[in-house]
């Protein structure tokens, strides 16, 4: 009995950087998208080697400027230049999201993951206590707590941190559900029954399979964290001496910029603002079309 | 509808209500500042008079005020007085009380709030319904992905943008506030009343671009989804056409948890319908809040917040009780 | 031929058996991916009179359910009917404008979903899923007629009036299935195809499907297609058995020929992979894969595993001939027999 059968040299297949490219090239919002916060980093990296960081706090440069060659996007009432503004305003909203984003995560890891896996009242409390927190809205609780705070206590810090406070809820209710699907399902029994401890169950079976909840959880908790921390600095309540791009506007408004002419003093940090989040919904729209296959168009 | 069903979301507004009241009770008692105080204090800058014994009124409005007892005593006194719906006086604006406060500035909020939601859902939704399906022309397919980049700009940002292009450039609104400066309110005046709607658009057209682009997004998503389902597949095989298919098979499917996206993104809402208020200089109860944190005004910020989560929960409740309504397969028969 | 068709619900007559009611001829159909072409169909003929059953079996990716699509009009891109014709009852299925396939849809050809699970609108009352089937056809029926129609169609399957009324989740799956089959008979189609209606089910409610599909083909006279890898079910059911490999038809004979005498040797490893009684634990597979639709062997597409393999085989595809008795093959070895 013979048998033929095809030697694997003889089958074609593009290479993986091929069909990346290909795939770049279609998924047209991921790539805009990438390609804007890369435009973005640039700039700020750009702007942190180039210029004197002081600038951007007031009382540096000549005031009221319009944009000019000397100062790309003008200076405002105060004296700040607000190109060096930007650029450090962009690294400070950053550090924000970053940092709420990925304390938000993870004590929706942890907390989601305990309260999952272990179950009882533990699950019980846990699950109540973030379906009775989500309803109330947090933004109007951030904005009483930095309203409270005595005006040299608002830092970039306590800002990430009043921002996180009412956030956790979110991430910590869907790593639960996932958590909960999968103790139901077999591989984790098979594990258990082979003899493999809690501990090696939850980081060499569970984990991996979370891993792309834990990233959609943390994109999301960076977004809002970014939305929030601009919210509460357009209202005034944020770490004012800061180039903040939120407490840009507000500063502004306060001026009465339009009014006055100075139309460049809110317009620089609310172009900044949409690229930053334009960006991070069109990677959001991308890693969309990425998950579900359905959205994908070929030509 | 199960008595015991009606009676555990009961349950749950109010320990909602309860949780909130709690929380918003002890933040604001972190920071020193007594409205009572800081309304004279007001007073004094204004007038110009510095009464000697500005410690020995304040020390006498506190008594008044019960702002002398024990913090926990204080805590459970506006509990009881909360489930008797009494919301207290308001220091700063002493005699008006809270709920006098709320609602004067109700109408600016709601009008605004309702009428941008509403749009914005509706108009949002049918252009992902209609983006994502493959039948429709291509035109409508590609209007949808400006709108879904508006995403990234948050009502408030939308708002400086559109004060930049359409009231600083153009001249086409004005710049802020509920009517023009000067002007005595007179609703019945239909001159009046396009001032006021004139006024309103600049903040109702952020709030919606800001928001439709969410709903396009989502709805896209969804309609992918509902696309690929079997028994709109069926539906083709059986020969409906396209519009058939589109109407009943198509959207009524995918609107359905769209409807819960509506009822979790009420707080969202908003958080957006007041700082939006706030940028715009509308009398709302944004700007009420505002003034009440400023002065420290605790009664009134508890209220306002209150107010919010009070209806928000009561909404989102609502819609829970909607959806059996909308789909048979969440029915208890 | 025209392009608008009026459509009068008639009852099906019996042509004259001998006329074939369903003519396939050299159907192409591809599927363009990132990473490249797929001959999902590569030049399929078959025709079908009047109250035949024919069961197309093969394995996964054997082009089976495509065909049922292609049947339909139903490929989407990245797909696409690249040449052939699907001719039922004397119309050009291919040849249709858009608005005319969807008219022919359910009236001269119908289709019984896979999974029936999901196959119906949730929001919907069973009875408007029928009704809207209905006027999508005839827009002037009246109530009185449609409701008619309805009611035939679900004594037919042997399902009560009241069924009507329910919504999808609340009817078990044999049920489900059914209320498919009822809809796909409103019309009085041609030709049903039932593609794997049983999978999903437990073998008692299959058993009740597969009579319920019996029934109703005899009632209206229609030619039946049962696509599916069951072949025990085959066995009972159907008249004539097309086996497919790769895209392309591979053997057609009636059912007593194939499963006593398969010609084609992939049809012969098929039939005695089956598990038989008498020599239980032995099991026959077919060793190697199903090639990829991408890069199809050359020559015959079952020549890498074929044990009768020839020279000829890898380079020149067999032609799809008649064999005296009038069984088809696509086989090299039976070349010299055919007319």
């Amino acid at each position: 009995m013979t048998t033929a059968t095809l030697a694997r040299s003889e089958v074609l297949q593009p290479s993986r950087l091929t069909l990346l490219l290909r795939y770049l090239r279609r998924n047209k919002g991921l790539a805009i998208g990438l390609f804007i916060l890369l435009l973005l980093v640039l700039f700020t990296a750009t702007g942190t080697a180039t210029k004197d960081l002081n600038d951007a706090y007031p009382l540096s440069v000549k005031t009221k400027q319009p944009p000019s060659l000397e100062f790309p996007l003008g200076t405002d009432y105060f004296g700040r230049d607000l190109y060096v503004g930007m650029v450090v305003g962009l690294w400070q909203t950053a550090l924000i999201g970053v940092l709420a984003g990925a304390l938000g995560t993870l004590i929706g890891v942890v907390l989601g993951f305990i309260s999952a896996y272990f179950g009882g009242w533990l699950d019980v409390i846990i699950k109540g206590i973030c379906q009775i927190l989500t309803p109330i809205p947090a933004f109007l609780i951030q904005v009483i707590i930095a309203g409270s705070l005595d005006k040299r206590d608002v830092t970039i810090y306590t800002m990430a941190f009043v921002v996180v406070l009412l956030a956790w809820m979110g991430p910590t209710l869907v790593i639960r559900s996932q958590v909960l699907t999968m103790k139901e399902r077999q591989f984790v029994s098979v594990a258990k029954l082979s003899g493999m401890g809690d501990l090696s169950i939850i980081f060499s079976e569970i984990m991996p399979n979370l891993l792309p909840f834990i990233a959609a959880a943390f994109v999301g908790q960076v977004f809002f964290a970014v939305f929030s921390s601009f919210n509460l600095a357009v209202l005034g309540l944020g770490p004012l001496r800061e180039p903040l791009l939120g407490n840009t506007i507000w500063a502004a408004n306060q001026a009465s910029a339009f009014f006055n002419n100075w139309w460049w003093w809110p317009m620089a940090p609310a172009v900044a603002l949409v690229l930053i989040l334009g960006s991070l919904a069109l990677i959001n729209m991308g890693l969309d079309e990425l998950a579900n296959p359905r959205v994908r168009r070929t030509e | 509808m199960s008595i015991q069903l009606v009676i555990r979301r009961l349950l749950f507004l109010i320990l909602v209500v309860w949780a909130a009241a709690t929380i918003t009770f002890f933040i604001p008692r972190i920071s020193d500042k007594n409205p009572v105080r800081e309304r004279f204090a007001e007073l004094a800058r204004l007038g110009g008079f510095a009464p000697a014994d500005l410690e020995k009124i304040v020390a006498a409005y506190n008594t008044k005020f019960g702002l002398d007892k024990p913090l926990l005593q204080q805590y459970f006194d506006y509990i009881f007085s909360i489930a008797r719906f009494d919301l207290g006086v308001s220091f700063n604006k002493y005699p008006k009380t809270v709920m006098e406060l709320i609602m004067e500035s109700l109408p600016w909020t709601i009008t605004l709030l309702l009428v941008t939601t509403v749009l914005s859902f509706v108009l949002g939704n049918l252009l992902g319904a209609v983006a994502a399906w493959p039948r429709s022309p291509q035109w409508l397919r590609t209007i949808a992905t400006p709108f879904i980049l508006l995403q990234g700009v948050p009502p408030v940002v939308m708002g400086v943008l559109l004060l930049f292009l359409v009231g600083f450039r153009l001249k086409l609104a004005p710049l802020g506030g509920a009517y023009s400066a000067g002007v005595i309110p007179d609703w019945s005046s239909p001159a009046f009343l396009w001032d006021v709607v004139h006024h309103q658009l600049l903040p109702a057209l952020a709030l919606l671009l800001g928001t439709v682009g969410g709903w396009v997004l989502s709805m896209r998503g969804m309609g992918v989804t509902i696309q690929g389902e079997d028994y709109v597949n069926f539906a083709e095989h059986k020969g409906l056409g396209g519009y058939t298919i589109f109407k009943d098979y198509y959207l009524r499917n995918a609107l359905l948890p769209q409807v819960t996206g509506l009822a979790l993104a009420l707080g969202g809402l908003v958080t957006s319908g007041i700082v939006v208020e706030s940028m715009f200089g509308l009398p709302g109860l944004g700007q009420v809040l505002n003034a009440a944190i400023i002065s420290n005004d605790f009664l009134v910020i508890y209220g306002v917040v209150l107010f919010i989560t009070i209806a928000v929960a009561t909404l989102i409740v609502f819609v829970e009780f909607l959806y059996p309504v909308l789909d048979p397969r969440v029915r208890h028969e | 031929m025209a392009d608008i068709f009026t459509w009068s619900i008639t009852d099906a007559t019996l042509d004259g058996a001998m006329k074939p009611v369903l003519e396939i001829v050299d159907l192409q159909v591809s599927y363009y991916t990132d990473a490249g072409r797929a001959t999902a169909l590569d030049g399929v003929s078959l025709t079908l009179n009047a109250e035949e059953k024919l069961g197309l079996v093969g394995e996964s990716g054997s082009g089976k359910s495509t065909m049922a699509l292609a049947m339909m009009r139903m490929i989407k891109p990245p797909g696409r009917i690249e040449g052939g014709r699907v001719i039922v009852d004397d119309t050009d299925l291919t040849a249709l404008t858009d608005e005319a396939m969807l008219k022919a849809r359910l009236s001269k050809i119908a289709y019984i979903p896979q999974g029936a699970m999901n196959s119906l609108n949730p929001v919907l009352r069973i009875g408007a899923q029928m009704v809207d089937a209905i006027r999508a056809h005839d827009p002037q029926a009246s109530n009185s007629d449609i409701e008619e129609r309805c009611r035939q169609a679900l004594e037919s399957v042997d399902l009560k009036r009241s069924v009507s009324k329910m919504y999808a989740h609340e009817l078990s799956g044999g049920m489900k299935q059914r209320v498919c089959i009822a809809i796909s008979i409103l019309l009085k189609p041609k030709v049903i195809i039932c593609d794997e209606p049983t999978s999903a089910l437990d073998v008692v409610t299959q058993r009740q499907v597969m009579e319920t599909i019996d029934h109703v083909q005899k009632q209206i006279g229609a030619a039946v297609i049962l696509i599916g890898h069951d072949m025990g079910l085959m066995a009972q059911f159907v008249d004539k058995v097309a086996v497919m490999y790769a895209g392309r038809l591979m053997e057609l004979s009636t059912v007593r020929e194939m499963f006593t005498d398969p010609s084609h040797p992939y049809a012969r490893a098929l039939i005695s992979s089956l598990p038989s009684l008498d020599n239980k634990g032995v099991f026959q597979g077919i060793p190697g894969l199903a090639p990829s639709l991408l890069r199809l062997p050359g020559g015959c597409a079952f020549h890498p595993r074929c044990t009768h393999v020839m020279e000829v085989c890898k380079t020149v595809r067999p032609k799809y001939e008649t064999l005296p008795g009038g069984r088809k093959v696509a086989c090299h070895l039976y070349s010299e027999k055919a007319s």
